[in-house]
């Protein structure tokens, strides 16, 4: 199978920038440079790829909507808060291929017509924000970066920065808050991003895994890109499976690849001989999957929406028949209820409540229509919040429940 | 009263140089400044404010905000592991366990000697090798009792 993402990851001294120009890298970049700004757009619209940080967004699309001759400059901001639970993807494409990072920023940058631009690194990832500098440093030595980048009459900065431990500095308007110095409060959108985003200007917040895509598809072409994977969701995409299978890590398959055979393959199984119980096949955001329905579906945007669940970043959690689902649903509750900005109402009070009566019905000291009681705290957050972390609450708590409502019932005293 | 010392300045007055305005220098400076003096206390804020020209509870507000930014003294390895899903599944809680009786501290009390604390911490994005703990700029995976207990031996003697 063709790999677009994770192809260097066995080659030694990725962070070495001669041995990654030996291999290749920073042409497709070149390249880039030879075509039209907005021939690249076209080319990474044709492509279909779409926003691999959970939401899905079509990337050119996203692109096009930064206006043109703005007197404002253009910001690229590369979302690196990694903090789904569950995901760990971009983790290894900074771990193990930095320059893959930045030379796909740089044509980012070049196509948006960008000239200073940021990686929001999560901090605990300072071991990571090491490798970044290395290669950050190398890029400007070998004069990628800097103020005529690859020789030609085009100047790009690249910074690192680094997030100080907020699951919501993810979402992007929460990023650039946070960027900008502020507590990592979501905006209301609009007005969005694309046209008030960093310092009120035009600003474009892309995924690591996302911009990680772009030297293959210059490379290779958006025909190429696009002949992979499936009807609306083109392309490869990257896995990274947790949990109770034999093999966990970050694997990279075509859009449309079978979970099962994922699951049984690429991650080797269930272990100790025990039954599937369940998955999470996007992180701990989407509704959960009982090993049933995992039967047939395919990895994709659309395959998992119709079968009740969302591909969202990819982050795959394995249960296997041992876990009991309130405790893990507990788990996951007290995740949100942590990590809540308190902004608004609906999340700051929901989160809160339902991870307290999970707690307590962990305890053993719940009555049935506390269960009854959780779907409701569900109804009330969903759908009325500036940004989607209720919504990331409501999926689990209304899955695990509809799903597994005995073993919450065997729970309760009456 | 506390200040940067001249290397610590100079890493400020770099770190200004790499925003197009000064406000989003805020945090990095917060950063740097708990590196120096290892928490943000109410002292810290006054002097990263005077330094940048915002208020202290300014500047506490957005401390605040982050987890990683400390509103109270840890000890000199601050060990935070994780209790997110898959370290759960993978065995977070028997790892607590041997760190509670290694050290004889509760989450977030730091040990007579002032060398260990500890705290649960939320997904570090280290699923795939959980459980994992963080100790500083450093991780620690596919955590079983037995490796928390070299772990810590190994630090004490550090």
């Amino acid at each position: 199978m063709i790999k677009t993402l994770l192809m260097n990851i066995d080659e030694p001294d990725q962070v070495e920038i001669g041995r990654v120009r030996e291999r290749g890298g920073y042409a497709a970049l070149e390249k880039a440079l030879r075509m039209e700004p907005a021939a690249l757009i076209e080319e990474v619209k044709a492509s279909g790829l779409r926003g691999r940080g959970g939401a899905g967004f079509p990337t050119g699309m996203k692109w096009s909507f930064v206006p043109k001759n703005s007197d404002k400059p253009t910001y690229l901001l590369c979302n690196a808060d990694e903090s789904e639970p569950g995901t760990f993807k971009d983790r290894k494409l900074m771990e193990c291929d930095p320059h893959l990072l930045i030379e796909g920023m740089a044509i980012a940058c070049y196509a948006l017509d960008c000239h200073l631009s940021y990686i929001y690194l999560r901090g605990e990832f300072e071991f990571i924000a090491h490798t970044l500098q290395k290669a950050l440093d190398e890029a400007y030595e070998a004069g990628i970066l800097g103020p005529s980048v690859c020789g030609r009459d085009y100047a790009l900065d690249i910074y690192l920065h680094l997030g100080q431990g907020a699951y919501i500095c993810g979402e992007e308007t929460s990023l650039i808050e946070s960027l900008e110095g502020n507590r990592g409060y979501p905006r209301i959108k609009p007005p969005f991003p694309a046209t008030h985003g960093f310092l009120a200007s035009p600003t474009v917040v892309n995924n690591v895994e996302t911009l990680c895509a772009l030297p293959w598809i210059i490379a290779n072409g958006s025909a190429a890109y696009a002949a992979m994977g499936t009807e609306k969701s083109k392309g490869t995409k990257l896995f990274s499976v947790s949990g109770h299978v034999a093999k966990p890590g970050v694997y990279e398959v075509e859009m449309g690849y079978p979970l099962m055979d994922f699951i049984n393959n690429e991650s080797g199984g269930v272990p100790n001989g025990r039954k599937l119980k369940a998955v999470i096949p996007g992180g701990s955001s989407v509704p959960v999957l009982r090993a049933e329905e995992c039967e047939g579906v395919l990895l994709d945007y659309e395959s998992l929406l119709k079968a009740g669940s969302m591909l969202g970043s990819g982050g795959m959690i394995v249960f296997d028949e041992t876990v009991r689902m309130p405790e893990a649903l507990s788990v996951i509750a007290d995740f949100y209820a942590h990590e809540s900005c308190g902004q608004c109402t609906p999340c700051r009070e929901g989160t809160g409540w339902a991870a307290k009566i999970l707690r307590n019905l962990i305890a053993g000291k719940g009555k049935r229509p506390d269960i009854d009681l959780l779907l409701k705290i569900a109804d009330m957050m969903e759908g009325k919040t500036i940004c989607p972390l209720a919504d990331a609450d409501v999926m689990p708590i209304r899955s695990f429940i509809t799903k597994f409502r005995s073993e919450f019932e065997e729970l309760c005293s009456n | 009263m506390i200040q940067f010392n001249e290397e610590a300045m100079r890493q400020y007055q770099a770190i200004l140089k790499r925003y197009p305005e000064k406000r989003p220098a805020l945090i990095p400076v917060l950063i740097l400044a708990q590196k120096e003096f290892g928490w943000i206390s109410q002292e810290v804020a006054e002097y990263v404010g005077s330094l940048m020209g915002y208020p202290a509870s300014d500047v506490l507000s957005v401390a605040t905000f982050y987890t990683m930014l400390r509103k109270k003294p840890v000890g000199k390895y601050h060990m935070e592991i994780c209790r997110n899903v898959s370290c759960w599944l993978m065995g977070t809680y028997p790892c607590v366990d041997e760190i509670k009786r290694r050290l004889g501290v509760e989450a977030e009390e730091i040990t007579e000697d002032g060398k260990f604390s500890w705290n649960l911490t939320e997904c570090l994005g280290s699923c795939g090798t959980a459980p994992a703990m963080q100790v500083g700029d450093r991780y620690y995976e596919n955590l079983t009792p037995e490796s928390v207990g070299e772990i810590i031996e190994k630090l004490a003697n550090d």
